[in-house]
């Protein structure tokens, strides 16, 4: 069994004046046990919506509207209170975009680890004092950091530093589903380069399940064995690391990797991509990637394409995706 | 002196001997040595980048190239100027010349006003143009960096424009005074990889037109290979290595300079390496 099924998500916006946004749509994510997977896509596509929807982390003005997501057999989408709060010291955690933002500056690092400790533990195997410490100092090893660390405060530390915190701040519990949001985004390369490889290294220690969130298709393509990429709230491809990275199928995906070249080679391209992505609190019609599309044809102004199997994966896409055409002609009313 | 010399009128920027040290205010730590006897020269309308991690002195150096710090010793020349020694009185002079495109395009610009105030505050400071040809400039100068139609742009807060559109009005805004030097520092870190190109395009565009010199600061050697003629690698306050950009990348001598290529993601490499993880 799948240790994280999420069935038709959706999330909006709902601002106290103004109109909803429909940040995440119709999305269906299967984890298994110990996959290290991708969510890459531009600002503003709802990747780290559906991040936060996976782990139960949304709050006002953003809520989950519809769907369901089951953890480890349990659906989480509609727990409360000390019923979420013990599924949550069962296995899932969160490492947040920026590490620097996330700590509390008149708090050392030990503290933090304290008030996880303290908040979470069960009965008998509370880490106060000197086992606390001794835990903590363990869990900066995790992450390559001194034990000496865990007396700091975090200006006291650098940029790199303080995002390896927080990813031993999200190990504490020993989870087993972690959604990293842009854990370099923030980095130097040298610096990210080292970070990826930490996560990559305790991935495969820990055997965690683990979503990494970002919008640097090339990163996270090198860490992870299966991406998805998200556009205008919907997934619109989901396929093998090792595929992609041979070629995409859908054109948007296939926009996001032309971003990319060997500053080694002979001769440098790289081509963005143009337009806008559209509001999302506007209603559509037919395919969002269509008016940003090379490859556009007449349907794609129509119906939206559903997520159809595609190679080893899946692609929503008329043009690439045939096999999607012909699910949208059966299902008129799909959004 | 020949009259097509005089035609393209943007002096060189040179740079000689240059270093920068925190000096240590009675704590524990040390003088930080922020850069280290550095020299270059930058040739008019040439694009040279200086490429580091976090820490090397990229930053420092933009910030004495453009007079915003001293250095502790050596000499910046930019043509007649003396920029080492410039006081705040004869700056105003030299920002009319030299103008700074900075990383975050969400701090760089005033969150109440609006795309059209932001561009005509320079023309009306610098230029003492009149409130209306300063709006029509700021109009032309949208539609220079790809706003358009501008009237629409015009008019938008900050807030209303995505990241890559920002930091288009951030370099409207640079040039807006018609500068002879524009010193971009990491100017699409902070941006969508699929915003980078239309931003370094742009940049390489506005140099070839109106030339202009440009320096360009950045850890990512993919940009600095688009934009760039020559780049100037610097580790903790130091050149490490220095030369036309393709030759530097193709044949990097220094191990700094190997490592920070080998920090480029490249997912369509079509090497085996990247087929498969590789277990470091």
């Amino acid at each position: 069994m799948a240790l994280l099924e999420a069935r038709g998500v959706n999330v909006a916006y709902t601002p106290a004046r103004g109109v909803r946004i429909w940040s995440v749509r119709d999305v269906d994510v299967t984890l298994e046990q110990g996959e290290f997977v991708g969510l890459v896509g531009e600002s503003g596509c709802g990747k780290t919506t559906l991040g936060f929807a996976l782990t139960r982390m949304l709050r006002p003005p953003a809520h989950l509207e519809s769907g369901t997501i089951s953890f480890d057999g349990v659906d989480i989408s509609t727990l409360d209170g000390e019923e979420l709060r013990r599924q949550r010291r069962n296995g899932f955690a969160l490492v947040l975009q920026s590490g620097m933002n996330a700590l509390n500056p008149v708090r050392t690092v030990e503290h933090h680890f304290g008030d996880i400790f303290n908040a979470h533990a069960r009965e008998g195997e509370k880490y106060l004092g000197a086992a606390g410490r001794t835990r903590g100092a363990e869990l900066l090893d995790m992450v390559r950091l001194d034990a000496e660390v865990l007396s700091r405060y975090p200006h006291e530390l650098s940029g790199g530093m303080r995002q390896r915190v927080a990813i031993a701040l999200a190990l504490a519990l020993e989870p087993r589903f972690i959604v990293f949001d842009e854990p370099t985004t923030a980095l130097d390369v040298i610096v990210q380069g080292a970070i990826m490889q930490t996560i990559k290294d305790l991935q495969h220690d820990k055997g965690f399940t683990a979503v990494i969130i970002s919008h640097d298709l090339g990163v996270v393509l090198e860490a992870t064995s299966r991406v998805m990429v998200m556009y205008a709230g919907r997934i619109i491809e989901d396929q093998p690391s090792t595929d992609l990275a041979r070629g995409a199928h859908h054109p948007y995906t296939e926009a996001l990797l032309n971003c990319y070249a060997d500053p080694r080679a002979d001769e440098v391209r790289i081509e963005g991509i143009p337009g806008n992505p559209p509001d999302l609190s506007l209603a559509m019609a037919g395919c969002p990637y269509e008016p940003r599309c090379p490859l556009a044809v007449e349907i794609c102004k129509e119906t939206d394409p559903p997520l159809a199997p595609l190679g080893r994966g899946r692609a929503a896409c008329h043009v690439r995706a045939p096999a999607a055409r012909a699910v949208a002609a059966e299902a008129p009313g799909a959004r | 002196m020949p009259a097509d010399v005089q035609q393209s009128a943007v002096p060189p920027l040179i740079v000689s001997g240059v270093s920068k040290i925190y000096a240590n205010r009675g704590r524990r730590e040390k003088a930080v040595v922020a850069v280290d006897d550095v020299s270059f020269t930058l040739e008019p309308g040439a694009a040279v980048g200086l490429v580091g991690a976090s820490g090397s002195g990229k930053s420092t150096l933009a910030k004495m190239v453009t007079a915003s710090e001293r250095p502790t010793s050596g000499s910046i020349r930019f043509g007649d100027i003396a920029v080492e020694r410039l006081r705040a009185g004869s700056k105003r002079q030299f920002h009319l010349r030299v103008q700074m495109v900075f990383q975050d395009p969400y701090g760089a610009l005033n969150p109440l006003h609006t795309v059209e105030y932001t561009i005509v505050r320079p023309c009306e400071n610098f230029l003492r143009m009149s409130p209306r040809a300063a709006r029509s400039r700021a109009h032309e100068l949208l539609e220079t960096v790809g706003l358009t139609p501008a009237a629409q742009y015009a008019a938008k807060l900050p807030h209303q424009l995505s990241g890559g559109q920002r930091q288009r009005v951030v370099i409207a805004r640079a040039l807006a005074c018609n500068p002879e030097l524009i010193v971009a520092d990491e100017p699409v870190s902070m941006l969508d990889v699929s915003l980078r190109a239309g931003v370094l395009k742009l940049l390489t565009g506005l140099r070839q037109e109106r030339g202009l010199s440009l320096l360009y600061i950045t850890h990512d050697l993919l940009s600095a290979r688009v934009v760039t003629d020559e780049i100037i690698v610097l580790n903790k306050g130091k050149i490490v290595e220095q030369g036309p950009t393709k030759q530097v990348l193709q044949h990097p001598k220094d191990s700094y300079t190997v490592q920070l290529l080998d920090a480029v993601a490249t997912p369509l490499a079509s090497t085996p390496a990247n087929a498969e993880p590789q277990a470091r």
